[in-house]
């Protein structure tokens, strides 16, 4: 038995848990598919005192194309969304990072709203969301906000959510016409955690480069009318400006090598 | 819900491996170490305890699933397969671990118990993976004896039998 010890509450629905995030605040965390969480309980890395379950709320498992988005509710599985059959023609980009995240066994129950709380500096849905330009939906007992991604991830492990808000759904943007989409990756092994992970994606007027695993947070920059020529030097003063992290797995100047290779990649791919 | 204080010991009553069981565990307990020290279903073994090695994979509802990464009492009411539970009433292999055994794909056999739920949930899924695919999902296992090569062969195997037969 490794956590330490907490109460436990199982929300049978949304505003269930949105009324026990109001009375305990920073002191609960919300269990959702735990892929992220159990491991820091077992590290007891967090201590909460009451942990509140969500992976059972029906009413927060829902994945729904609506007004030019893929909403996902805070209980949708990975899985769910990876076998989702209309996924690659909805959002080609995490159609294609997909075999990028985690494990199989680990996609079962990890949920995508838990990914993007958890905000991880070098995780694929974070990364994918900043992208596209997709929205978190913030709710608690007060009421709702729209965060657009760009403004919700702060740091390593932090976010722009408060201690009674739930992240209720993402949005991830559908496809729309003309646009391409590339996404690359390093990491040690298959679907460990990336090194560095690259997103690219190409309109008619330019294209939008999204890292991850670099910086202390996922970040991305808009390129308005750049042709293939103009690529490397761009991709170069891009990667230096970065702000990298070294640590265990890769010095950062070796980040930035990654970033200049992969992003390379993914541009040549999505202007080609 | 009401809540589980956290020195109540909460009663659990799940479907393991077909037949009804039941226990008593605090929030805090881990699905492995109920499994294994309440139930008395040694078959799943702990490994990293936190998600990475793959040897505790057990199937929840039929979904495969790391069990050290579940609580005893999210399993309440639901149907816990182990690797106790592939072979038949007689003790006779099932056919994925028959395969296994055929092609050497297990040597201290720590991490099979894992792997076989994973197959199992995952054969059903894919009754005909690629090498590839069946490489991206026993990448969520670690195995120290075989190379991986071995199970690969055994997994391939196990499905060209089943879609053949």
């Amino acid at each position: 038995m490794k956590p330490a010890k907490f109460d436990y509450i199982r929300a049978d629905s949304a505003d269930e848990a949105l009324r026990l995030l109001a009375e305990y605040g920073d002191e609960a965390r919300i269990l959702a598919g735990g892929q992220s969480l159990m491991p820091m309980l077992n590290m007891r890395l967090t201590q909460p005192q009451v942990l509140i379950d969500i992976s059972q709320t029906d009413d927060l498992n829902f994945m729904r194309a609506e007004d030019g988005t893929l909403r996902i509710g805070a209980a949708t599985t990975q899985a769910r969304l990876e076998w989702r059959e209309q996924l690659k023609n909805e959002v080609p980009l995490v159609h294609q990072a997909f075999p990028h995240i985690s494990h199989f066994q680990i996609r079962n129950r990890g949920t995508v709203c838990g990914s993007i709380a958890h905000a991880d500096p070098s995780a694929e849905f974070p990364l994918c969301l900043l992208a596209l330009g997709g929205e978190i939906s913030l709710r608690s007992k007060k009421g709702s906000r729209l965060v657009p991604a760009n403004e919700f991830f702060l740091g390593t492990l932090r976010t722009a959510r408060e201690p009674d808000e739930l992240i209720e759904s993402v949005s991830f943007p559908l496809l729309k016409p003309r646009q391409q989409f590339a996404f690359d990756e390093f990491s040690m092994r298959h679907g460990d955690y990336a090194i560095v992970a690259v997103a690219a994606v190409a309109d008619v007027e330019g294209v939008t480069f999204a890292v991850g695993g670099v910086a202390d947070r996922p970040v991305s920059q808009y390129w308005r009318g750049v042709s293939g020529n103009d690529m490397d030097a761009v991709i170069n003063d891009y990667s230096q400006s970065l702000d990298a992290q070294n640590d265990q797995h890769a010095s950062a100047i070796y980040r930035k090598h990654l970033v200049r290779v992969l992003g390379k990649r993914v541009i040549e791919r999505v202007l080609s | 819900m009401k809540p589980i204080r956290s020195n109540e010991h909460a009663t659990i009553s799940l479907r393991l491996n077909g037949f009804e069981r039941t226990g008593h565990a605090e929030p805090r307990m881990l699905l492995c170490d109920f499994l294994r020290h309440k139930l008395g279903a040694t078959g799943t073994h702990v490994g990293c305890e936190h998600g990475v090695c793959g040897a505790c994979t057990v199937r929840v509802d039929g979904v495969a699933a790391r069990s050290c990464l579940m609580l005893a009492v999210q399993a309440d009411g639901r149907q816990i397969d182990t690797v106790e539970g592939l072979t038949d009433s007689d003790g006779l292999l099932n056919d994925l671990q028959q395969s296994f055994k055929r092609h050497h794909a297990l040597q201290c056999g720590f991490c099979t118990a894992g792997i076989l739920m994973s197959c199992m949930d995952y054969l059903q899924r894919v009754p005909n993976p690629s090498e590839q695919q069946v490489r991206d999902m026993l990448s969520g296992h670690l195995c120290r004896c075989t190379g991986y090569t071995n199970i690969v062969n055994a997994v391939l195997d196990t499905a060209n039998r089943r879609t053949s037969a």
